[in-house]
């Protein structure tokens, strides 16, 4: 009963994770940029969707939620990231930490603004669908059945997306080698500017399912984005199915150590693992380096 | 007619750090005078201010010459603070141990922590050896809140002993603290080592094409580091007394740091000690608007950051420098 109650609770959460961190690695492999504001755009989809559907309704209420993830994501990149990018002041290779540096004030600009703008309580989004659903013997909350679904939906989207669609493949083409992409006659700032939108829906949908299984709140901004970190670099920085194993091995972790020790050291074995892997395999399960 | 040319202008460059050095010297030396005086005509609040700022100066510092030399992004500062902080409060308690024994000692564990973090991290590179640090931060907290028993949890501990009660005195402590590990790790930081350090975060495989031992540098680096963040999470907590996870390791502290740093000018040491005087300085004048007082801080550094990323130092010493 146990075992089975980890085994969905420990799907749904990981599949949670996975969705938030793909749109993290993709810039990343697209880019170059690692966004530390990422919990930040979580957040804010999922503060927007409670908002909206104060007055709204929760299904336009999580519409409104993924489109300010994406309204936010576009801001993060033409405010913050394009200006480091193509600055004349800062050398070419200290953009990196520039822009790590970015995001993270970025971050702090987010969680604070949100904080005075609505609240820095959590807070939670009615389920999308209400009661309860027996399954595999686990009575289980169905909108918590219904964020798997969705999560791995929109994982399936994205596949069929970057390998059977032209603008989904140049993208894939961009993650692989920007510069022969650019060579070829793409017009490489606006895939990346396209990136930035694909990356900020994901990461919307992610905010608003999270908001509606646990809450989200503005203190939850660093934790976010320290949980897709670890998954992306687990899982090696730029791939997708790198990313969804990570996410999986780390949330099964979790929720394991939640169940069977206790919920205080949720993180702790899934941080040890990290690092232990980090030692043997620096450039994590299926990165490219 | 080239030879002279190239006589000319390595005089000229020559003589111009001669200036920049120079003037940054009597800049430094007004200003440490400035701040000597300050107990004469401040109230105790505004030293108590100064103090944490002076403290936060060494985080800033020390951190500097790891990230800003030797091109290592440590988002953790906080790990080698909270252990330095840590071992010296608890020896403090436990062993009886007073002040300044204890306030090496802490930074001697600081020093075996960051050996211990830094013999396997440095393999790692950019944001591996980022998150390496982070989690190390992660880790620590989660440990001093698991032994509760004896670290007081996520409420701290008091320490028996302080520095000393004397508002001016402790200003003064802290003070000459920073301009002595300011003074040290500039002379570090232009030593021929710092010039290999900055070689080599610029770039790693032609400075070890070069027979740097690039390893070994880096490591020492990180000893130096450890060491100046250790002593100063040590002060710190025998200037507060107490010692918590809220002062000493948390997640917005490394943050701080990282500001202050950024804010006060990278690759120049005490360009952390301006940052982390402005920061402090800032977050409290701002206090009476509460909760947007974060919010504007992170809006000036980032401001600050795009516009002018050499920091305030960096503009102060070349005003119009492109680069």
């Amino acid at each position: 009963m146990l075992a089975m109650q980890i085994l969905v609770d420990g799907f749904v959460v990981s599949a949670l994770y996975g969705l938030g961190a793909i749109g993290f690695t993709i810039i990343f492999g697209v880019s170059g940029v690692l966004n530390l504001a990422h919990g930040g755009i979580m957040v804010t989809a999922a503060m927007i969707a409670w908002w909206a559907a104060l007055s709204f309704g929760t299904y336009w209420g999580a519409l409104a939620g993924v489109g300010a993830g994406v309204a936010a994501a576009y801001v993060t990149y033409y405010l913050v990231v394009r200006p480091i990018k193509f600055s004349p002041k800062i050398a070419e290779e200290e953009k990196e930490i520039f822009i790590l540096t970015a995001t993270l004030l970025w971050a702090i600009m987010i969680q604070e603004g949100i904080a005075y703008l609505f609240t820095s309580n959590p807070v939670t989004v009615r389920p999308l669908v209400p009661g309860v659903t027996a399954f595999l013997g686990v009575r289980t909350p169905t909108n918590e059945l219904l964020i798997g679904v969705v999560c791995w939906l929109v994982i399936g989207l994205l596949y069929l997306f970057v390998n059977h669609t032209k603008l989904g493949k140049s993208v894939l083409a961009a993650a692989i080698n920007p510069r022969g992409l650019a060579l070829l006659g793409f017009d490489l700032p606006r895939i990346q500017a396209f990136v930035w939108g694909l990356y900020g829906l994901l990461a919307g949908i992610a905010g608003v399912l999270l908001a509606t299984f646990i809450g989200a709140s503005s203190n939850n901004v660093g934790d976010l984005t320290g949980s897709a970190f670890s998954i992306v670099v687990f899982g090696g920085l730029g791939s997708v199915p790198g990313s969804l194993i990570a996410a999986y091995i780390i949330g099964y972790f979790e929720t394991a150590t939640a169940y069977l020790v206790t919920p205080a050291i949720r993180e702790m074995p899934a941080l040890a693992i990290l690092v232990l892997v980090l030692y043997l395999r620096p450039q994590g399960l299926l990165g490219r380096r | 007619m080239a030879p002279a040319d190239l006589i000319d202008s390595g005089g000229k460059r020559a003589g111009g750090f001669g200036l920049l050095q120079s003037r940054l010297f009597w800049l430094v030396a007004v200003a440490l005078i400035v701040m000597a005086t300050v107990p004469s005509w401040a109230s105790g609040y505004v030293l108590g201010v100064l103090t944490i700022a002076y403290y936060f100066g060494v985080f800033a510092m020390g951190w500097d010459l790891l990230f800003g030399y030797a091109g290592e992004v440590n988002f953790g500062p906080t790990f080698l603070i909270g252990v330095g902080a840590y071992a010296a409060g608890m020896l403090n308690s436990y062993a009886g141990l007073s002040v300044w024994p204890a306030t090496f000692a802490g930074a001697a564990a600081a020093v075996i922590g960051g050996l211990m973090l830094a013999l396997p991290a440095l393999r790692l590179r950019g944001p591996y050896f980022g998150l390496i640090t982070l989690v190390a931060v992660l880790l620590l907290q989660k440990l001093i809140v698991v032994f509760a028993a004896y670290t007081g949890g996520e409420i701290g501990m008091t320490v028996p002993s302080v520095l000393a009660i004397d508002p001016s005195v402790n200003y003064y402590y802290a003070l000459v603290f920073m301009a002595v590990s300011g003074a040290l790790l500039t002379a570090m930081a232009r030593s021929p080592m710092g010039l290999i350090l900055q070689a080599i975060g610029q770039d790693p495989i032609e400075a070890q094409a070069l027979g740097f031992n690039v390893t070994k540098h880096k490591l020492v680096a990180f000893i130096v580091s450890a060491f100046f963040s250790g002593m100063a999470g040590a002060l710190f907590v025998f200037y507060l007394g107490t010692v918590s996870v809220g002062a000493v390791v948390a997640l917005g502290i490394d943050v701080q740091i990282i500001i202050a740093a950024v804010l006060g000018g990278r690759r120049t040491i005490l360009g952390g000690a301006l940052g982390a005087i402005f920061l402090i300085a800032a977050s409290e004048y701002l206090r009476p608007i509460g909760e947007l007082s974060n919010f504007v801080v992170a809006a000036v550094a980032l401001a600050v950051l795009l516009f002018f990323p050499g920091g305030f130092l960096g503009w102060l010493l070349h005003p119009r420098a492109k680069s």
